[in-house]
Formats: C-alpha cells, sequence, structure tokens
C-alpha cells in the first residue's frame, strides 16, 4: 500500500508562449507509515507536484498509483484517490468556507455519504485528532489564528480518513510553538499508520522528521534518499534554494578543520562533541579557552 | 542607537477592538495595495471611521486585539515585531500606515493623526507595506505592472517608474520574470513580488508582515541581505517575523502578548530573556540554544551575538 510516482512529467499552458516544464521526470514511492517530504528553491516544481498526488492534476506523461490505483483522465478510481489522499492546501484561508468549524469539518464526510447521526462523532475525532477540543465546533473558522485555521484545514481532511496526507507548506506563518505542535501531531498521525508527505521549505523539519527526502531542482528530482545521506549531499554540491541548516552547517564546517565532527542537524550533539573536544587535551580548541 | 534621530511612527495608548469579531484578528482578507481598497470585513470602512457598535468605552466581551500600546519607531531603525500567532503583531502593523486606525489612543506617522482621513494619502506614501499572503496584494496581470501599481498611484513621472521598477525586480530576484504573468508565479515568488511592489514605492519606511514565510532559505537569505542594504542606506524598517535567527541585524525588538508590549529592548538583551521566549511564544533557533549553553557551560570565546558565521569563526579558529 503506498503512493507510487513513476516517470512524472507536468507542463503547465502546453503549446502556448507560457508553457512551462514544472514537473520532469519525477519517480518515487511512499508508503502508508512513511513520512516522505519534498524540498527545494520556490518555483520548483513542489506544489505542482503535491496537486498531482490526489488528481487535482493529472500525469502529462508517466504515472501516480495511490494504493494500486492510477490517476488518469477518466480514471474509476479518482473518487477514491481524492479519498485517500487528503491535501493541504498552502494557505488554509483558501479551504476554509464554512460559517463554524463544525460545518466545516463536516463537509468531508458528508460528500462521502456518511450518514448525519455519524456526523458529530468523526468532527469531534477529527478536531481532537489536530489537537483542538469541542469548544472550537461553534467558532467561526475566520475568526481563529492563523495556527488555529492551519488546525482546523487538517482536521477537515482527516475527516474524510485519508490514508495519506499531502500539506503544502503547512508550517509558513505558524509561530514556533505552533510550528513543534504541528510537527508533533504529524508525527503522531504517522505512527497511526497515515503516510506524510510534507512539501517544506524547512530542511530542519524534513532533516528531524523524514525517512526520506525528496530534493526537487528546476522539476527535476536529484536526490530521493535519507536525511543524513541529504546532509551529505547538501555538503558536497550546492542545491539551488537549498542551504543546510545552521547547525549542520556549524558542524560541516567544523568537520572540516575537525574530521571527527559528527556531521548533524542535532544541537545537541553537535554540543556534547564540542564540550568532550574541548576538554580533551589535544585539542585546539583548548588553546582557546580564556 | 540614533537617539537624536526623527519618530516615524508613534502609537500612544493604542487599544484596538476588530468591529464584529469576538477576539479575533484578521490575517490580511482582502487588503488591497496601499491605495486603501481594503474591504476586509473587520476593517473599517474608511480611515479615520470608528465603527458605530464600538462606543467611546470598550465593548464588553470583545478581548481587544492590542491593549495600551505604547510605541515609537524611530528614523533609519529595523525594529522586528515578536510574538505567538494572535498576539497582535499584524494589527499594529496595519496601524502604522492608516489601514486600521486606534479604537482608544492615538497613532500619528511623521507627526500626522492616521486618524485624519486627509493625512491618508501623504502616510501611505511614507510607509509601505508587504503583507502577510502575497495573494492579497497582487493586484497586476503581469509583473511588472503589478510592481509599478504603488509609484503609478504615487503620481511618479512614467520614466522614474520605469527605473524603480526595474531596480525592485532586480533586488527582488524577478527582472527575468517581469513579463510574465502574475498567476505563472509560485508562491515564494509571489511573495518575492509583493516586496518589490513595496520597495518600488520607494516609501522612506518599509513595514513587512511574514515576508520570508513562504520562501525557501536561500530566498530568505537574499531578502534579509536586501533589507539590510535598505537599512544601511537608511531606510526605516518593521519587520514581523516568527524566526528569531532573521533579527539578528535588528536594532530593537518588541515582543506582543496578548496584544500588549510584553517586552522591548535590544537583540542581545532578548536573548538574555530566553527563560520567558515559551512565555512569548518564541522559540530560540537551534543556533542560539547551543550557544547559550555553550556559554553558561564552557569558557570557550564565542561571539556576542550569535550569528553563523561569528560561531563558524570561533570555533574553528585554529591555535
Amino acid at each position: 500500500m503506498s503512493i507510487i510516482v513513476e516517470a512524472l512529467y507536468h507542463t503547465y499552458h502546453p503549446g502556448t508562449p507560457l508553457e512551462t516544464r514544472a514537473v520532469e521526470n519525477i519517480s518515487f514511492e511512499c508508503g502508508r507509515g512513511e513520512w516522505l517530504s519534498v524540498v527545494g528553491h520556490t518555483g520548483s516544481g513542489k506544489s505542482t507536484l503535491a496537486q498531482h498526488l490526489n488528481g487535482i492534476l493529472l500525469p502529462e506523461r508517466g504515472s501516480v498509483t495511490i494504493d494500486g490505483m492510477e490517476s488518469r483522465e477518466k480514471s474509476p478510481h479518482l473518487r477514491e484517490i481524492r479519498r485517500s489522499v487528503g491535501l493541504v492546501f498552502q494557505y488554509p484561508e483558501q479551504q476554509l468556507f464554512a460559517e463554524s468549524v463544525f460545518e466545516e469539518i463536516a463537509f468531508a464526510p458528508r460528500n462521502w455519504g456518511v450518514p448525519e447521526t455519524g456526523i458529530p462523532a468523526i468532527v469531534s475525532s477529527s478536531l481532537s485528532l489536530a489537537g483542538l477540543d469541542e469548544s472550537y465546533c461553534a467558532r467561526s473558522p475566520f475568526h481563529l489564528s492563523g495556527g488555529e485555521k492551519r488546525k482546523v484545514a487538517i482536521a477537515s481532511v482527516l475527516a474524510g480518513t485519508p490514508s495519506y496526507l499531502v500539506l503544502d507548506e503547512p508550517t509558513a506563518g505558524l509561530d514556533s510553538w505552533s510550528r513543534k505542535e504541528l510537527v508533533s501531531l504529524l508525527g503522531r498521525l504517522k505512527s497511526e499508520g497515515l503516510g506524510i508527505l510534507l512539501v517544506t521549505h524547512d530542511l530542519d523539519i524534513a532533516l528531524q522528521c523524514s525517512d526520506s527526502i525528496l530534493m526537487l531542482d528546476h522539476g527535476r528530482g536529484i536526490v530521493n534518499d535519507t536525511p543524513q545521506k541529504v546532509m551529505e549531499h547538501l555538503q558536497s554540491c550546492p542545491v539551488p534554494g537549498l542551504h543546510l541548516p545552521e547547525i549542520a552547517a556549524l558542524s560541516s564546517a567544523l568537520r572540516r578543520k575537525e574530521p571527527s565532527a559528527p556531521l548533524t542537524y542535532d544541537w545537541k550533539e553537535l554540543k556534547r562533541w564540542i564540550k568532550n573536544h574541548a576538554a580533551t587535551e589535544a585539542s585546539p580548541l583548548t588553546g582557546r579557552k580564556s | 542607537m540614533k537617539t537624536e534621530s526623527r519618530t516615524v511612527c508613534e502609537l500612544r495608548d493604542v487599544t484596538y477592538v476588530y468591529p464584529g469579531g469576538t477576539s479575533g484578528r484578521d490575517s490580511g482578507k482582502g487588503q488591497g495595495k496601499e491605495s486603501g481598497g481594503e474591504t476586509g470585513r473587520s476593517s473599517p470602512e474608511a480611515p479615520g471611521h470608528i465603527p458605530e457598535e464600538i462606543p467611546s468605552g470598550l465593548p464588553a466581551g470583545k478581548r481587544p486585539a492590542l491593549s495600551d500600546v505604547t510605541l515609537e519607531v524611530r528614523e533609519g531603525e529595523w525594529l522586528a515585531l515578536l510574538g505567538s500567532n494572535g498576539s497582535g503583531k499584524s494589527t499594529l502593523a496595519k496601524h502604522l500606515n492608516a489601514l486600521l486606525t486606534p479604537t482608544q489612543g492615538d497613532c500619528t506617522v511623521f507627526g500626522m493623526s492616521t486618524k485624519d482621513p486627509h493625512n491618508t494619502f501623504a502616510i501611505r506614501s511614507a510607509v509601505s507595506m508587504v503583507f502577510q499572503n502575497p495573494e492579497n496584494q497582487i493586484v497586476g496581470t503581469v509583473v511588472e505592472e503589478d510592481a509599478a501599481f504603488g509609484p503609478e498611484n504615487q503620481g511618479t513621472p512614467p520614466e522614474e517608474i520605469e527605473t524603480r521598477v526595474r531596480n525592485a525586480l532586480a533586488a527582488a530576484g524577478l527582472l527575468e520574470k517581469r513579463k510574465k504573468p502574475t498567476y505563472t508565479l509560485s508562491g515564494g515568488e509571489k511573495q518575492r513580488l509583493a516586496v518589490a511592489g513595496a520597495l518600488a514605492m520607494d516609501t522612506p519606511c518599509l513595514v513587512l508582515d511574514e515576508p520570508t514565510a513562504m520562501l525557501d532559505p536561500q530566498g530568505r537569505h537574499e531578502l534579509l541581505s536586501i533589507l539590510d542594504t535598505l537599512h544601511e542606506g537608511g531606510k526605516t524598517i518593521v519587520s514581523i517575523t516568527h524566526r528569531l535567527e532573521e533579527i539578528l541585524s535588528c536594532d530593537r525588538a518588541v515582543v506582543l502578548l496578548e496584544g500588549r508590549i510584553a517586552w522591548e529592548g535590544d537583540i542581545p538583551g532578548l536573548f538574555a530573556r530566553s527563560e520567558s521566549f515559551r512565555k512569548w511564544g518564541l522559540d530560540a533557533p537551534p543556533l542560539v540554544s547551543l550557544w547559550t549553553e555553550l556559554r553558561a557551560e564552557t569558557q570557550l570565546p564565542l561571539p556576542p551575538v550569535p550569528t553563523l558565521s561569528g560561531m563558524i569563526e570561533s570555533l574553528c579558529r585554529l591555535s
């Protein structure tokens, strides 16, 4: 059971002067219970790719297969594909429309034909999955803060009981604590068996949480590997739009002086190494003690 | 700090309550560009208009989005506005160019009260604004036309508009896309276009509401260096961000908590208050955490402000 993308191409406005190839020959696989992050510069094709995963965009060439169902024009499975893959857009306010949070979250299950008696239970479980309590039910989604809107948007997608969750830059504009909460929510969903596909600019999150990271450059997939391998790649060859996060960049700079330094995104690990190293007699760092 | 410099914006005991909303803040629905095309539901119909349902006393049961905020933005400074989601940052920012006017208290820009509609044009020619969501402020169908909207509205001569637009698009890294329709831009490119539109207005003061939220790490770095250059050139900048690593070049930070100013001071002073970060909804970036703990636990010679280059230099300098 997985999302399989094979040799996917997508071109906007084909045959016009505005023709733009957004996605070129991308392949990857993400199973249920796995977390794949997609990173790349702005305009690298991340959002275009995300919109292929639940049939909003259909492949021009290549294939997108969700749990064995192929996403293509006139596919009998499109409805089922859209139910299996929940998509949280770049701007949550774009997908909020109802008068109350309850109505907002009830929309998807009603759409899928869940009888009215079953709706409150789904709303309530989706709210709690997304880290909100029932007091939100009666409130207008438009009077919530950015972080709360984001959670309501996620709850409303979860209410459709998807097997995969695709999120397009869900942490943009969130304060640090909301960002941490959201990341731990995604981790929880992953452990409950959802496949998480996270489109992000936040390499820190991608490195910390993903099973694998797909790096895009001008519509092409250049690396699809574990966080550690991705850091090694970024250390040796620059990728447009992406920098190693600060801690990884610092550890990489230290490694050039001291090969025993770890290449890591974890500041605590780096701190341990610096402290141990500073305490060692032979360390050049010792000489810097004032 | 430039103590003798002029005051650009001044808020005195400003309290603001959104009309109709409960405690709500508005995350930027429907703002027009600088020209007062504000149509969002929770905004005044016209500058200076105080909604009828709010009497002179504050309505019961509504939490003000801002409470008793007194703040001065000085000429040439780069001020960071910090705080959690919903703390009032965007509401405060919208007071700085008269998109919102105080329910109580006063707000002036270069001495002009934002409550007087006659001042609105002059105020918006002095303070340009980049909103949180770039979709809300792109009005042109072609990139360069959109960037020209602000200066055109200001009545700038055409030749000058051309130069300004060119420079602004170059600074924002969009020069080669200047003939493209705006709908073909990606999210991050739209955000750069919003910044270019504000730069093209060439106002003495620039207010940016989370301008880096949709940018990739390199785009963020580039925007920050644009702001650095503008700041060195004497522009007054007020920027909102959730990322503390972006405020290292700022002169001053103001932390908002539930609509009130919880703290203000310089950047090293802010990092010295990390025990309050949780309460303020702030989070020390990993590099700052590393720096703070190494300073506390070792005698390594670390730089006064935790920049990456400073840390690399200090830790790699081998004897």
